[in-house]
């Protein structure tokens, strides 16, 4: 796995990707923006200081597992893992064009690094937690980490999920809420509110770490908290801001799911300078 | 050889028993097998598993999309996963999750097995009845769809379904059911078994309806009407070369599934038969939903009897003469 970096070293890289997922978003005419510049600090964070991994053995058995459940924000995993070296840096301007690698949600069949394909919502917290009992009945110490849209557990499949891991005590698992309080529609709160949301999984059995999901540090100290966490899942609700990073993009339901101009792209990418 | 001292029919066990002994024997030698079920495993049968395997059985509540995607989880880092409910439960509330988590990927070692199949449940009432649970398999790409006749087909087919390379239904039925293959048999997927040679009509079944078939061969022996009997339990794929040969050699065949009609296994025999050697081609199941009765009672109303068979031949016969 890469050595580990800097607070300093982890917001360039954050910066970086921010800046690949507006570029390949605008190349590619179409994409979900906002939600993939939200999880930014959360990848950074989880494939640069949390997981172990390695990528010159994508297939390690015992490497940490995660899985985009908001397949959406794809462009996010697609910049982070060919930053990592996983996948080709080039190839990220042909997100979503024919044959490409760089499916419009992941897709295993076209990019094996990946651990799940998703895309529609609701599903990648029961396929993470599977994977955790696998790790548990082969006495191995990987953890799955497992990120949720918010507008994504409005699906009822999660709360399902959510029961089943506290039941079964699925302490290496550990979920994420991406809550920019966004969703297509418009903001969560008009749509299908979630609060109260901290309550919400305690009731149902799970460690809640609320966290700022752009905070770095913050974030590495709840990831280790949650590791320590022992005989009940952990879920981070992570507040974060949607579009993060771009000003006409940050809280703009707008650029949940529609593309920057070229002009976009370049006043964009000044920001982001 | 009379058919009818070839094929006894003694009663056996249902294939859900059957299904339910297999796994375990399959457990006991490969640790690798995993079971999760939804609240009822004590009528799919998982519940020796469970008692034999604590720590390998999850108990997953009634929640079957949940159910299907932790299956999928456990497939997916190296698990044989059976994931097990009522056919018409699993499949119908556990689709999209087959669909985004199992097929799409292409995964493997995972089994989803549906038992309750088909009306012949009984008293339960059609809400509890799964007959378009082979239509929704069959759509999915990848997917095997394996539904046996008996006690015997099931223990081979939960084996070949466990090592494949694909994703697999196995559907399984509630009522005993007679024993066909009381001298073993060959089974493979995308196999067939041909179980009486006949040069008039063909009769093709899966499930219960090939004990019906053989059934209906020995009615119309009596007519003078020379029918052969294929059991095609492999769903999908399904034996092509078996079934375009007894198309070309018989001209007239006859699909019987518990299912209905206009999405399961005759459609699919029929897509076959035009691309290979068109013939009359006449079809035996279900138009709609049932209702609560005893299974043999339902099978008789809902048309799913040798005597239903027989008079389908018949049609498909004349049909053949008149050209």
């Amino acid at each position: 796995m890469p050595h580990k970096k800097s607070l300093e070293e982890l917001q360039a890289l954050a910066k970086g990707i921010r800046r690949n997922i507006v570029k390949m978003i605008g190349a590619a005419g179409s994409g979900h923006p906002g939600g993939s510049l939200s999880a930014v600090e959360i990848l950074v964070t989880l494939y640069y200081d949390v997981m172990r991994h390695d990528p010159q053995n994508p297939s390690w058995p015992d490497r940490d597992r995660f899985i985009l459940s908001k397949g959406h924000a794809c462009p996010v995993l697609y910049a982070t893992l060919a930053e990592l070296g996983y996948t080709p840096k080039d190839e990220l301007m042909r997100l979503r064009k024919l044959g490409s690698i760089y499916q419009g949600h992941p897709d295993k069949r076209f990019l094996p690094v990946l651990e799940a394909s998703t895309g529609s919502l609701g599903q990648g917290l029961s396929l993470g937690i599977g994977m955790a009992l696998a790790a548990r009945l082969d006495g191995k110490d990987y953890r799955t980490y497992v990120l949720l849209g918010d507008g994504e557990i409005q699906e009822g499949q999660v709360w399902e999920a959510a029961m089943f891991g506290a039941f079964h005590k699925v302490d290496n698992v550990c979920a994420i809420v991406d809550y920019n309080k966004i969703q297509l529609d418009g903001f969560v709160k008009d749509i299908m509110d979630l609060e109260p949301l901290v309550p919400k999984w305690q009731g149902f059995g799970w460690h809640v770490i609320e966290v700022d999901g752009h905070d770095i540090p913050a974030l590495q100290r709840a990831f280790a908290e949650a590791a320590a966490t022992k005989g009940k899942p952990t879920v981070l609700i992570a507040h974060t801001v949607k579009g993060k990073g771009v000003s006409f993009m940050e809280n703009n339901p707008k650029f949940h799911g529609v593309a920057p101009t070229p002009e976009e792209v370049e006043i964009a990418l000044k920001e982001l300078a | 050889m009379p058919a009818n001292t070839k094929f006894a029919l003694k009663m056996g066990v249902a294939t859900r028993v059957a299904f339910g002994d297999a796994l375990l024997e399959l457990a006991r030698r490969d640790d690798r097998i995993v079971v999760c079920d939804a609240d009822i495993s004590k009528s799919t049968m998982t519940h020796k598993f469970h008692q034999e395997f604590p720590d390998r059985f999850f108990s997953c509540g009634i929640a079957e999309a949940n159910m299907v995607a932790i299956g999928a989880g456990l497939a997916a880092a190296g698990k044989i996963a059976f994931v097990s409910s009522f056919s018409c439960f699993v499949l119908n509330k556990g689709f999209e999750q087959l669909r985004v988590t199992v097929a799409y990927p292409e995964l493997k070692h995972f089994i989803v097995v549906g038992t309750h199949s088909g009306i012949s449940i009984g008293e339960d009432g059609p809400s509890q009845m799964s007959i378009e649970d082979m239509a929704l398999t069959c759509a999915l790409p990848g997917f095997r769809v394996l539904a046996p006749a008996d006690e015997v087909a099931m223990r081979a087919l939960v084996k070949e379904a466990a090592y494949h390379g694909n994703p697999v239904f196995l559907r399984a039925g509630r009522p005993k059911v007679p024993i066909v293959y009381e001298n073993g048999g060959e089974f493979s997927i995308g196999g067939s078994n041909t179980l009486i040679d006949g040069s008039d009509v063909t009769l093709m079944a899966c499930g219960l309806m090939v004990a019906e078939a053989i059934r209906a061969q020995e009615l119309l022996e009596k007519d003078g009407i020379s029918a052969r009997v294929i059991d095609l339990y492999s769903v999908k794929p399904l034996d092509r070369e078996t079934i375009a040969r007894a198309a070309e050699e018989t001209g007239a065949l006859v699909v019987a599934e518990e299912h209905l009609v206009d999405s399961g296994l005759g459609v699919r025999v029929a897509q076959v038969v035009s691309e290979t050697a068109p013939a009359a081609m006449e079809f035996v199941g279900l138009t709609g939903y049932a209702e609560s009765g005893p299974g043999g009672g339902l099978l008789d109303k809902y048309g799913l009897r040798a005597g239903n068979i027989a008079a389908a031949a018949r049609r498909a016969v004349e049909r053949k003469r008149v050209g």
